[in-house]
């Protein structure tokens, strides 16, 4: 019989990134008495920096859907939005979020969500995005201003592609939120920003340096998830995101300093038995059960691909409050989901080797075109370059419909086993 | 050629999945053949470069999905799926090179697959810009049309002339005439041109060179013409069909709708033969009058960011435009983008009281009775209280 799930473990970083979100959904729910404009946004190329400069508020609404999904509400908000018309095939993110606005739009803490003053459209990586904010444009009757970001096609970003999207920022996205604060744009202000984002990513970056330790001290999927959430979401050039940072790269120092393996809902990893990469997002809807599957056989994600969504910091990028602009584009135009196929094979390969890697797994997300098309050819690749086992599971972010517990348990279980005999072989 | 005849030789063409017509003109002519996926590619700097363009629309349903499944989980939509069954079975190795115009996320993978798949060939992502400024979003198209140019010179190894490019223009703008005036005649007397013949019509725009194909078209509206007087109409419910904009329905679906009791007086079909409405201007610089008409004489469709315009207008602007009294969304399952528009789009025909029905297709459906029983409702829905 599988064992219970023990009461969850906290580390002083985990408290301080729970104390973050509180404060922050408090100001959102606060805004019209704070009188602060908000603004959403989403997490892939978000332009964080700029909208604290102008002491507005973000909402990444890709991120209240995750949150419905690990309190066991996006089932019902999905229901919702297929009631409305939306297919049951498309993106669940997007008719989570549709279903919870049509419900009131109450937020993780129980509080009501404010409506946008703007849409800030950073099409980076995804075109849902777009369809997602023509969507909520026609709920919410509020501007929208688009970035485009283009795709890193042939593995590079081009000086065309960077002009284009930093100028877009300072004809269209400057002016926007100029226009909807009432205030103009102050550039030091900015610059102080996007400083302390720089330092922040150094100390993030040394947390996932230590995946290649081996027993690695970190888990970079399930605990990675909890190690971009202030940088990859609302406090990115805030003092209290270097302050979460500082706290994380602490922690993990010491976990390095005493052997201690990655923390995990039920305490620290005791033995490391299988060293994986991870390719895809998690789910959310049953994540402790789905993290579970993985301590309980000792398997520590030493790197993944989802924890870089975000931002590819640990291939060097870092913001530079020198060139606020043509850094704000670059950000942009290099999250991972913006890749092109053979530049993510070769990023995985690279983790594989630089990682000490037993294997690699996928998580395919039905909902995610953006991640899961090509990823069997991107498995094949991976077999064939690395040698490693590769494993292949299957769900979805937030439809509770596809998670099924017994099937992915199964296919883990198998993979272990292969892996098991590759080693012996 | 009469206009049997023709449709008879169109369908050879939709039905050749070896593409013995390219093979021919490469044969004949000694130059390359580019494949490009839909939604639009700018046609007009290929044919600039002496090169022959060839639409990719998959498979439909002519081709068992053997290997092509085995890239693709069950939650991707279909064209993907043969799209590489005809790479990898050595199908496509007659094109010379491929574009993939951005307009999902799949299609988008896809040109990664390629680039990994076929080393060998020329593989360029088309990145269409969402920004429509001419400063902005225009400068990007046109450093993404000469980056396409280097790439066809790389491979021809003689530069393309502005003044290529501007013939080739005119050459393009009297084919797109020529299929509005076809849409057009079928608008006015539906009855003399059946969805049928004009889906087989513009499709083979994939594969002719393009005056060819206009030539093929003119013969074709003369020939309908010379028999219209023995055609009588019937009384059936005028619709546009939307929501196709790239895998295509299967050719039994179209004439299941028709034989419904719909006249399809407008659709989104081979959406990139009909991309650029009116002509593009034929003087000066050549590409920033391709940009220019792709950021303001463009159709609307899933894949472009609609910013300032109003959600619907254009579906409505088209049904009042050909006097229809219904729309039947018919979109691929598994279609993020014409999905996702969907419920936008019904809340605009609501808002307009227009009828609408909606429905899913994949290009190897096999199964029609549901969707003639869907549309014939839905025509006798109009007819009895519209």
């Amino acid at each position: 019989m599988a064992k219970q799930i023990a009461d969850i473990q906290k580390e002083e970083s985990m408290i301080l990134q729970k104390d973050m979100i509180a404060d922050h959904f408090k100001a959102l729910a606060n805004s019209n008495k704070l009188g602060k404009k908000v603004v959403y946004t989403f997490v892939p190329g978000n332009l964080n920096e700029l909208i604290w400069a102008f002491d507005m508020l973000p909402v990444h609404p890709e991120i209240n859907a995750l949150q419905s999904g690990m309190r066991k509400k996006s089932g019902d908000y999905i229901t919702e939005a297929e009631k409305f018309g939306h297919s049951e095939d498309v993106c669940t993110y997007v008719k989570c979020d549709i279903g919870m606005m049509k419900k009131g739009n109450i937020g993780p803490t129980g509080e009501k969500l404010p409506e946008p003053d703007l849409l800030l459209l950073s099409y980076t990586g995804c075109f849902t995005f777009m369809k997602w904010f023509e969507l909520l444009k026609q709920e919410y009757k509020c501007p929208v201003v688009m970035l485009h970001v283009p795709y890193q096609a042939d593995g590079k970003i081009t000086p065309e592609m960077s002009r284009y999207v930093s100028e877009q920022i300072r004809k269209e996205v400057v002016p926007a939120l100029e226009k909807v604060s009432g205030k103009k744009l102050d550039e030091d202000r900015l610059q102080e920003l996007l400083a302390s984002s720089g330092r922040a990513e150094d100390d993030l970056c040394a947390v996932w340096d230590a995946g290649k330790i081996t027993p690695s001290p970190i888990d970079a999927y399930f605990g990675g998830v909890y190690y971009i959430g202030p940088i990859f979401t609302a406090f990115r050039g805030l003092p209290q995101c270097e302050e979460y940072y500082k706290t994380l790269r602490a922690e993990v120092d010491y976990r390095i300093k005493n052997k201690l393996g990655p923390i995990t809902p039920e305490g620290h990893v005791v033995k490391e038995k299988y060293r994986l990469i991870v390719e895809g997002p998690p789910n959310w809807t049953s994540f402790r059960e789905f993290w579970k599957m993985f301590y309980d056989e000792g398997a520590v994600v030493v790197a993944s691909s989802y924890t870089k969504v975000g931002g590819l910091y640990d291939q060097g990028f870092r913001h530079d409050a020198k060139r606020p602009y043509e850094t704000m584009a670059e950000y942009c135009l290099g999250c991972y989901t913006n890749m092109h196929l053979p530049g993510r094979i070769d990023l995985l390969e690279r983790y594989a080797k630089e990682f000490k890697a037993d294997g690699f797994l996928i998580n395919s997300i039905k909902s995610c075109n953006s991640f899961s098309a090509g990823q069997l050819l991107i498995m094949r690749e991976l077999e064939k370059k690395t040698k490693l086992p590769g494993g292949f599971i299957e769900s979805d972010l937030v439809d509770p419909r596809y998670f099924s517990a017994a099937n992915i348990k199964n296919r883990l279980e198998s993979y272990f086993q292969m892996v098991d005999a590759k080693r012996g072989a | 050629m009469n206009a049997p005849d023709i449709i008879k030789r169109c369908l050879g063409l939709y039905q050749d999945l070896d593409f013995a017509y390219v093979k021919e003109w490469k044969k004949k002519t000694g130059k390359s053949a580019i494949g490009f996926f839909p939604v639009y590619v700018p046609k007009e700097l290929i044919h600039a470069a002496g090169m022959l363009p060839v639409g990719l629309m998959g498979a439909g349903d002519q081709l068992e999905i053997i290997r092509g499944d085995a890239y693709f989980q069950s939650y991707i939509c279909h064209i993907p799926r043969s799209t590489i069954e005809l790479a990898v079975s050595g199908r496509l190795d007659c094109m010379d090179g491929f574009l993939f115009p951005a307009i999902c996320d799949v299609i988008r993978n896809l040109s990664g697959m390629f680039q990994t798949i076929l080393t060998k060939k020329y593989i360029k992502y088309m990145d269409y810009p969402q920004n429509f400024k001419r400063e902005l979003g225009g400068k990007f198209y046109q450093y993404e049309m000469r980056d396409l140019l280097a790439g066809l010179t790389a491979l021809s190894g003689k530069p393309v002339s502005d003044e290529a490019i501007l013939n080739s223009i005119g050459i393009y703008n009297e084919n797109r005439r020529v299929i509005e005036e076809l849409y057009e005649l079928r608008a006015q007397s539906p009855h003399l041109i059946s969805a049928y013949d004009l889906y087989l019509l513009v499709w083979s725009s994939n594969i002719l060179e393009v005056t060819e194909h206009t030539q093929m078209l003119r013969d074709y509206k003369k020939d309908v013409l010379r028999t219209a007087d023995s055609v009588r109409p019937q009384d059936n419910v005028r619709v546009v069909v939307t929501g196709a904009f790239c895998e295509q329905p299967p050719l039994m679906m179209i004439k299941s709708l028709e034989l419904s009791g719909c006249y399809i007086v407008d659709d989104d079909w081979v959406l990139g033969a009909r991309y650029i409405t009116g002509d593009i201007k034929a003087a000066g610089d050549p590409l920033l009058a391709l940009s220019d008409s792709y950021m303001y004489q463009a159709v609307s469709t899933a894949s472009r960011y609609e910013g300032d315009q109003e959600k619907g207008r254009f579906l409505i602007d088209q049904v009042k435009r050909r006097r229809a009294e219904g729309v039947i969304f018919c979109a691929p399952s598994f279609c993020d983008p014409a999905l996702l528009e969907r419920p936008m789009l019904h809340e605009a025909l609501k808002a307009a009281k227009i009828p609408y029905t909606s429905m899913k297709y994949a290009e190897n459906t096999g199964q029609f009775q549901v969707v003639k029983e869907q549309s014939g409702t839905f025509a006798d829905s109009i007819k009895l209280w519209g």
